[in-house]
């Protein structure tokens, strides 16, 4: 339960950082809040030659609002965004889900950089940033690169940054939503997710205009539910409307079965969560 | 080996050499014998290691030594000594908040966060706040119970 021997560095610019990792060789890792980095070198799950802390960069901690975006820098722990004004006034419902990653001490290191990049599949980060349709800003060796939410998780743990590529930003956009709802069912409070929904909704009279829903916990990645939303989307709002959204989202997710919950039973709950998560989005005032 | 400097509990340590891979938990226990932090899992799920890095709780099991160069550190052992506990640890004492002892200084370090986070620390954010700290002996109520009633002590100090 103690790491393997690794050469340690902690670069103060990005770049400087980009540059460690291309000397790497491949044998790197970047460091961040090591919450997740950390419990895999002390399994010595992870073995690598050199860590490259990127605590001592600055100014890449910000959340900061940039006309109809707000654009969060990697290095942001998790505690600041559960705590930001700003995240509670323009992102709810990350705000929402803030209280249910980790636990105090977990969220005053984790960053969102290195929840993006580790991309758990129930993690709510990465689910988030498929919500709200955000942009993964990364940076290598040849400059900034601009990455939609929806092509950088590519599987469990897996995403598209090239080896040598660090996240510095995300932008997510402002949602035109009247009303939202985020759920979320762990075994103990602060857990991973068995499975968790987010709903967001905008009315135009007694008929749904636009809505969108984002899962994790039931598959190898997160997962923003398209067909479902292109299914409700301009129907007419009745009070049967949550159970449908039900139906159609146990319909749509694949599960694993694992130690915490059946496959069965994780369809049967991302329904349960969906309903509960829009019956509280339709009851905000429109 | 790299080099680093650390204040623990007020005490400034210059210069010591630690290798890159030595965790922080162990540079307090086995580096500077500072062995009230506890450690159980190392994988950052049970919370006995947690101590307070610039002021925040951290696991202490989960950041390297080297990350800690600079950085003012509080354990356990910063927070009052057996003949004057603290009140945190008063509050314990008084409402049989430990039983074998093992859990409890991560939670004194997290309640101290909470505290300090939460003036007005509901019963529901002082929940929230533990769980991530693991007791298998004491059923919880009794560390809710005390994180409470030091809550309440603070609020008064504060309003008098
Ligand atoms: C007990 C426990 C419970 C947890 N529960 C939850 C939970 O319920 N929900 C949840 O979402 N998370 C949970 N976590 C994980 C936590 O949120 C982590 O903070 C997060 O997943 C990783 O962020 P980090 O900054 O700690 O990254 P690190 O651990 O430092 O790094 C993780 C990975 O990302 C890479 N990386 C980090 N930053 C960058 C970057 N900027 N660019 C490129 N690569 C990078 C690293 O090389 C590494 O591979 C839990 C952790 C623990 C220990
Ligand atoms: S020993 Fe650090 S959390 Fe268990
Ligand atoms: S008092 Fe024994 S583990 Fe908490």
């Amino acid at each position: 339960m103690k790491p393997a021997p690794f050469d340690y560095v902690a670069p103060s610019t990005v770049e400087a950082a980009i540059e460690a990792l291309v000397a790497a060789n491949g044998e790197g890792k970047i460091l961040a809040g090591g919450q997740s980095l950390v419990p895999l070198l002390n399994f010595r799950m992870v073995r690598p030659a050199v860590l490259i802390d990127i605590n001592r960069i600055e100014g890449l901690s910000f959340i900061e609002l940039r006309g109809d975006k707000i654009a969060i820098g990697a290095l942001t722990r998790h505690r600041a965004l559960e705590r930001s004004q700003l995240i509670a006034e323009k992102l709810p419902v990350m705000k929402a889900a803030m209280r249910h990653v980790a636990h105090v001490a977990i969220r005053n290191r984790g960053t969102i950089g290195g929840s993006l990049s580790h991309a758990d599949p129930a993690a709510e980060l990465p689910m988030l940033a498929l919500f709200y349709g955000a942009t993964i800003v990364a940076q290598g060796a040849s400059g900034r690169r601009h990455i939609a939410a929806e092509d950088f998780f590519v599987d469990a743990l897996t995403t598209c940054l090239a080896p040598e590529e660090i996240v510095v930003e995300i932008e997510f956009p402002l949602l035109a939503h009247d009303g939202w709802g985020f759920e979320e069912m762990s075994r103990r409070f602060g857990d991973f997710a068995l499975a968790c929904i987010a709903v967001a909704i905008r009315r135009g009279g007694d008929v749904l205009d636009d809505l969108r829903v984002a899962a994790m916990g039931v598959g190898d990645t997160p997962l923003r539910l398209r067909m479902v939303e292109d299914q409700l989307r301009g129907a007419a709002i009745d009070g049967s409307m949550p159970e449908r959204l039900a139906q159609l989202v146990s319909a749509s997710v694949s599960p694993n079965s694992d130690v915490h919950a059946s496959a069965d039973y994780r369809r049967h709950l991302a329904g349960v969560l969906a309903k509960r998560a829009l019956t509280t989005a339709l009851a905000a005032k429109a | 080996m790299a080099t680093i400097r650390v204040t623990v509990n007020g005490e400034r340590y210059e210069e010591v050499a630690v290798e890159p891979r030595l965790l922080l938990s162990d540079f307090l226990r086995d580096t500077l014998g500072l062995t009230g932090t506890h450690v159980g899992c190392e994988h950052g799920v049970c919370g006995a290691c947690t101590v307070l890095l610039d002021g925040d709780s951290i696991r202490s099991c989960l950041t390297l030594a080297v990350q800690a160069d600079g950085c003012e550190i509080v354990t356990v052992e910063g927070l009052g000594t057996p003949d004057a506990l603290n009140g945190l640890q008063t509050a314990f004492r008084e409402h049989h908040g430990l039983q074998c002892g093992f859990c409890t200084p991560g939670m004194l370090m997290t309640g101290e966060d909470l505290l300090r986070t939460y003036p007005l620390a509901s019963d529901e954010e002082i929940r929230e706040g533990l769980s991530g700290n693991l007791c298998r002996c004491t059923g919880y109520q009794n560390i809710v119970a005390a994180v409470r009633s030091a809550a309440a002590q603070r609020r008064e100090k504060a309003a008098s």
